[in-house]
């Protein structure tokens, strides 16, 4: 296999309270810690040992969005991706587009894979990936817990709902990953140096032929009801007598 | 009025009660019409079962060989083939719905609603994002087909006693074979399904190793439970993954869930924030669950849980 294009979306770090503007229109992010979302780190991850393990020649990191999202890919670069794109996009696009963005793309480079993550913690969607598969109208294993790559075939496990799923599917194809399948490596600092000396290129949506389609539209944001801490027992025979009373047992 | 479609789910020999939510989320939208397919190898038990559901106005069953395992590559081209009917698509936020559906969607060239809280209007929706932390209204292009998943969590299920007539159909679509279903590897228990059962008590990292995770198997045995884990449980091995809650597990709306030795972290309070009592026992007083627990206990859960599971027995 000759190429893997990763995914690599800016989002809110994981770590971060997240505020609701008090005038509804949505979640506050100026000022707040932005990373890359952490399938997507996981994501690279596997890109890049599928590399090293002699299984592909290139890592190519793709994000989609403002021009702040050169902070992640240069992140990803420094993780060990080969070289970075960046397209470049004013304000919201649609996942539909964010899917056509790939599959031109993964026509382009002509890659053997496309990995990205099971989902952006931010609008926790999980879209983009099926998406892209129906649209390229390549194979899509999503939820991968493990990968292993045997010539033009991969093998995947995938976290279901019943348990463990294994399916076989024929390269190029579209993987989303789940939080088991790695642990990403650490950046050094070595690797930040080095990573500003690769190339990180700006894409203007336009040149991929992509026009965003009728998004869903955000009419109001709000912050969920809450829930109230209730009482505290002292013991055993506290718990159970509370949960009688609710009859709960 | 709106014309419904929804896709069962069902692991070949049953119907999953995910399907019943779904209905229930159809239902509350207006003038609707509602129309289930299922897509199997042998569809005829489970449709008997689709078709007992309340509100359900026709089951269509789409009969091949290749409809035997759920890949998403082969049924959604089928399911998109009969949506022109439709104004509505619908599946369950379960791995199931959330592989296929959007890969419906696309093929229909729209943009889809994920995990659908309540129904606002025809075209609009509440919806949970960044985690459940925040809440938003969304509304859908007027004049083209939603693609949506129902969270299951927020709905109860259609009742049963009804009789809607099945209808066989025929799809002409061609099928790649370019992905191939290898096999299942499920933990065999005979103990209530996590996301169904009215009791769940779930274990955190503090228990410390899979033979002590044994602990929350003999408390939920006590008290007729399913069991439920937190991430760090699942990752440190003590537990199998399809007993994970969370953002990234399961979201469940139990009568009653016992958190032992789970710190309450945002992802993981996301798949408990619709159940009805949350109990949380920690040795840390300051832990986060018990911002959100109805009955907190602070203690070693290595005292605790023997106790209570003698005087639960
Ligand atoms: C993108 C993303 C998605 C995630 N999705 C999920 C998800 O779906 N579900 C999920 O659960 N997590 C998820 N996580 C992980 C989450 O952030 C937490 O790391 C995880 O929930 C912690 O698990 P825990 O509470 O068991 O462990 P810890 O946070 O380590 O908590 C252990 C608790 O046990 C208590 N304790 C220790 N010893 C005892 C004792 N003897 N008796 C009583 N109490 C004791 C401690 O006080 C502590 O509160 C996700 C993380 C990320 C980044
Ligand atoms: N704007 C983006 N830039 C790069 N990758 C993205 C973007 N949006 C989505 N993705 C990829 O698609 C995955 C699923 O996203 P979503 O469907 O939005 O939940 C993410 O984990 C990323 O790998």
């Amino acid at each position: 296999m000759d190429k893997i294009i990763v995914g690599l979306k800016r989002v809110v770090d994981y770590n971060v309270r997240i505020q609701v503007k008090s005038d509804g229109s949505g979640v506050e992010t100026d000022g707040v810690k932005m990373s890359i979302n952490p399938f997507d780190e996981i994501a690279l991850e596997e890109a890049l040992r599928i590399r090293e393990s002699g299984g592909a020649s290139e890592v190519i990191a793709v994000s989609i969005g403002k021009s702040e999202a050169q902070q992640q890919l240069r992140t990803g670069l420094a993780m060990g991706a080969d070289r970075a794109i960046l397209v470049a996009v004013d304000g919201e696009i649609d996942p539909l587009s964010i899917a056509g963005v790939f599959k031109a793309l993964a026509e382009k480079e002509n890659a053997g894979l496309v990995i990205l993550g099971k989902q952006a913690i931010d609008g926790d969607n999980s879209q983009v990936p099926q998406m892209l598969a129906a649209l390229w109208g390549r194979p899509q294993a999503t939820f991968a817990s493990g990968v292993t790559i045997n010539g033009d075939t991969a093998r995947v496990v995938r976290e279901v709902d019943a348990g463990l799923e294994t399916v076989e599917v024929d390269l190029p194809a579209v993987l989303s990953v789940d939080l088991r399948l790695n642990e990403p490596r650490y950046v050094k600092l070595p690797d930040i140096m080095k990573a500003k000396k690769k190339p990180l290129d700006e894409v203007p949506l336009a040149d991929l032929g992509v026009e965003a389609g009728p998004p869903i539209r955000e009419l109001s944001c709000a912050a969920p009801a809450g829930r109230q801490r209730g009482v505290t027992v002292d013991d055993v025979a506290g718990l159970v007598a509370a949960l009688k009373d609710k009859g709960l047992v | 009025m709106a014309r419904i479609l929804i896709v069962a789910e069902h692991d070949g020999s049953d119907l999953n009660s995910s399907t019943a939510k779904c209905v229930t989320c159809a239902a509350a939208i207006d003038g609707s019409e509602i129309d289930i397919v299922v897509l199997a190898a042998d569809a005829s038990v489970i449709a008997a079962q689709a078709a007992e559901l309340a509100s359900v106005n026709r089951v269509l069953t789409i009969e091949r060989e290749e409809n035997d395992k759920p890949l998403a590559a082969v049924l959604a081209p089928q399911i998109a083939s009969i949506a022109g009917d439709y104004s509505h698509v619908l599946g369950a936020s379960s791995t199931f719905g959330k592989d296929l559906m959007p890969h419906v969607a696309a093929l229909l060239g729209v943009n889809q609603v994920s995990d659908i809280m309540t129904v606002e209007g025809n075209h609009t929706f509440k919806r949970p994002v960044y985690a459940g932390n925040a809440i938003v209204t969304v509304e859908a292009p007027e004049g083209s087909i939603v693609v949506g998943t129902v969270r299951i969590a927020s709905w109860q299920a259609a009742a049963t006693g009804n009789a809607a007539p099945v209808e066989s159909v025929t799809t002409a679509t061609e099928l790649p074979s370019h992905t191939r279903y290898v096999g299942l590897e499920s933990a065999v228990s005979d103990r209530p399904d996590l996301q169904t059962a009215a009791r769940v008590v779930a274990g955190g990292r503090a228990l410390g190793s899979e033979e002590q995770f044994g602990l929350i198997y003999k408390l939920a045995d006590a008290l007729g439970a399913g069991v439920g884990a937190s991430r760090a449980a699942v990752d440190a091995g003590y537990c199998p993954n399809d007993m994970q809650v969370g953002q990234t597990g399961k979201i469940i709306a139990p009568d009653l869930y016992i958190a032992i030795g789970i710190s309450g972290a945002i992802q993981h309070l996301t798949g408990i924030k619709d159940a009805g009592t949350i109990v949380a026992i920690n040795k840390d007083a300051e832990a986060p669950i018990f911002e959100v627990a109805d009955i907190g206990l602070v203690g070693d859960l290595f005292q605790v849980l023997p106790e209570l599971t003698e005087a639960l027995s």
